[in-house]
């Protein structure tokens, strides 16, 4: 046990994790250089990037409306209060817009998706390759990567950000219908006033920043599972570290990126 | 019993026309040394088999011939073409010519049995009509005998029906070489026989010429025209089933003892 305490082995035990560290940042960046060449370099596999569209959109649409919805509503009943505090109730519609426009529907929506697409991803490709499906399709003249990752990268990259955007209406509708239930504010004066303080820069963060974070799940789920190893152990491993790692991202993403617009902003 | 089941189809062979030719070839993982310097040609029209323990880099051998890895040292030469030379163009017109039956199998599970079959036809030939798939389909179906499952999924098959599937997989590019990884492995006896006979129709009926990977002596007498044995890196002895065999040499013995002995 008093081993473990010696500085030798202290350093040893760091040297040995910080070695593998780089040499997985390393191979994340090999990783994403190839993703960007097969995307550019023809033959284009237009089908299985369609479906894979299809795959991530249609099969996220009911899990995107419900939570949506839900944060929608609770996000207004929990503001509500505090607001009428400072007699500042009218304000309602548009604190929930930015709240949702700025925040919660990117951030919401990259969560659900990681844990849905980007373990699902990590899971179906390390099963893939843990059965040697990959080699299969590369002794079929297929190239795996162009053919399953590349089209679920893009999938991901550009789904996230319809599907927040989506998000970001279906909460709205929630709070207006709580709005409208409290206050009787009408449909017009609720969304006149909900955007009123959303600008166009706005909607534009919101797509870019959902797009990082949808290349990030897309990159997580499909290296972890590509890399996959050691049978069925190898693929649970993989869908686990897809769902954990790109949630962790988003997070510091979503850091980085409020810094970088308020400089933009503000100077 | 295994006595009984030797060979009985034969083809001629072209010993003058090596379709594989691999020279000095190393591949190592690691600091693990997998082969140590293999030389090896197969034959035009034979089924050449490679015996070896589990883990002596059987699999890692023939997924350097479909250029699947790449070897450290030494060349390999599949129809000619020197496999480590090729871009990728080329060596994606190489691989329609070699068919790969996988020792899981590998067929996709998203994909039903005729999805699957269709995968290799539509991906590397793009001018054939429907007609032509549904019949290049029916063909390699029937020819593994499996006319009935066409629309079923992967996960409804049994091992032998999964293994025939991804033997008709490649098939149905009429490949000039059929890689086997171990075709029996996790198979009963009667299903065992069943592919083996598959192997052999393979061979007369496609005029392929075939490696045949296993550890499974029932299955090395019945298809092969010429055995190798792999052990630690290197071709240990090689020859006909007889010649293998008869010899004193422990690691051989002990093997050959091991698999009629323990398994039957
Ligand atoms: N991609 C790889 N990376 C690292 N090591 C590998 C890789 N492929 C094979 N090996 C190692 O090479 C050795 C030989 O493996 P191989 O799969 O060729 O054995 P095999 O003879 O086919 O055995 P089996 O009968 O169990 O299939 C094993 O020790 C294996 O761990
Ligand atoms: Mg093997």
């Amino acid at each position: 046990m008093a081993y473990n305490f010696h500085p030798y082995y202290l350093n040893k035990h760091l040297n040995m994790n910080f070695g593998r560290f780089f040499l997985r940042v390393y191979a994340i960046w090999q990783f994403i250089t190839r993703f960007f060449r097969e995307v550019l370099l023809p033959p284009y596999e237009y089908k299985e990037i369609i479906n894979q569209f299809f795959q991530v959109g249609i099969r996220s649409l009911s899990i995107i409306t419900l939570t949506g919805f839900i944060t929608g509503v609770v996000f207004t009943k929990q503001s509500r209060s505090s607001l009428a505090e400072f007699g500042a109730a009218s304000w309602l519609p548009s604190l929930i817009a930015i709240a949702l426009i700025r925040a919660l529907a990117p951030l919401v929506t990259a969560l659900i998706i990681a844990g849905k697409v980007g373990s699902n991803i990590g899971a179906e490709l390390g099963s893939m390759k843990v059965t040697e499906q990959i080699d299969a399709m590369e002794v079929s003249s297929t190239n795996p990567f162009k053919f399953l990752v590349a089209s679920r990268i893009l999938a991901t990259t550009a789904i996230v950000p319809v599907l927040a955007i989506y998000m970001g209406f279906v909460g709205l509708m929630g709070a207006y219908m709580n709005v409208h239930h409290n206050e009787q504010t009408s449909f017009t004066s609720f969304f006149q006033s909900a955007f009123m303080k959303i600008t166009f820069l706005d909607v534009w963060v919101l797509l870019l920043k959902s797009a990082v974070y949808g290349f990030t799940i897309g990159v997580a789920g499909c290296f972890n599972g590509y890399n996959a190893d050691q049978g069925t152990v190898g693929v649970g491993r993989a869908a686990n570290t897809a769902v954990v790692v790109s949630m962790f991202l988003i997070f510091i993403e979503e850091m980085i990126i409020v810094q970088l617009v308020n400089y933009f902003k503000h100077g | 019993m295994a006595n009984s089941m030797a060979k009985t189809i034969s083809t001629p062979i072209d010993r003058s026309r090596p379709v594989i030719s691999i020279r000095g070839l190393k591949k190592g993982f690691g600091n693990m040394q997998v082969l140590k310097g293999v030389d090896l040609d197969v034959y035009h029209g034979e089924n050449l088999v490679v015996l070896g323990r589990s883990g002596s880099g059987k699999s890692v051998l023939i997924k350097i011939m479909a250029g699947l890895l790449k070897p450290d040292a030494g060349t390999v030469s599949v129809l000619g073409r020197d496999i480590a030379r090729l871009n990728t163009k080329e060596l994606q017109a190489l691989r329609t010519r070699i068919g790969f039956s996988f020792q899981n199998s590998a067929l996709y599970d998203g994909m039903d049995v005729r999805a699957n079959l269709e995968f290799p036809l539509v991906r590397n030939k793009r001018h054939l009509s429907h007609s032509q798939i549904d019949a290049a389909i029916a063909k390699v179906l029937d020819d593994v005998g499996l006319s009935q499952t066409l629309y079923q999924m992967p996960s409804e098959l049994s091992g032998g029906q999964r293994k025939r599937i991804g033997i008709a997989r490649t098939l149905i590019l009429q490949p000039e070489i059929m890689l086997y990884d171990e075709p029996t492995a996790g198979l009963d006896p009667v299903t065992s026989v069943e592919i083996n006979d598959l192997i052999n129709e393979v061979q007369e009926r496609y005029h392929t010429s075939s490696v045949i990977i296993t550890h499974d002596l029932t299955c090395a007498k019945a298809t092969g025209d010429r055995l190798v044995m792999l052990s630690e890196g290197q071709f240990l002895r090689q020859g006909s089933f007889e010649e293998v065999f008869d010899t004193d040499d422990p690691k051989v013995k002990n093997f050959y003892n091991y698999n009629f002995i323990a398994g039957s």
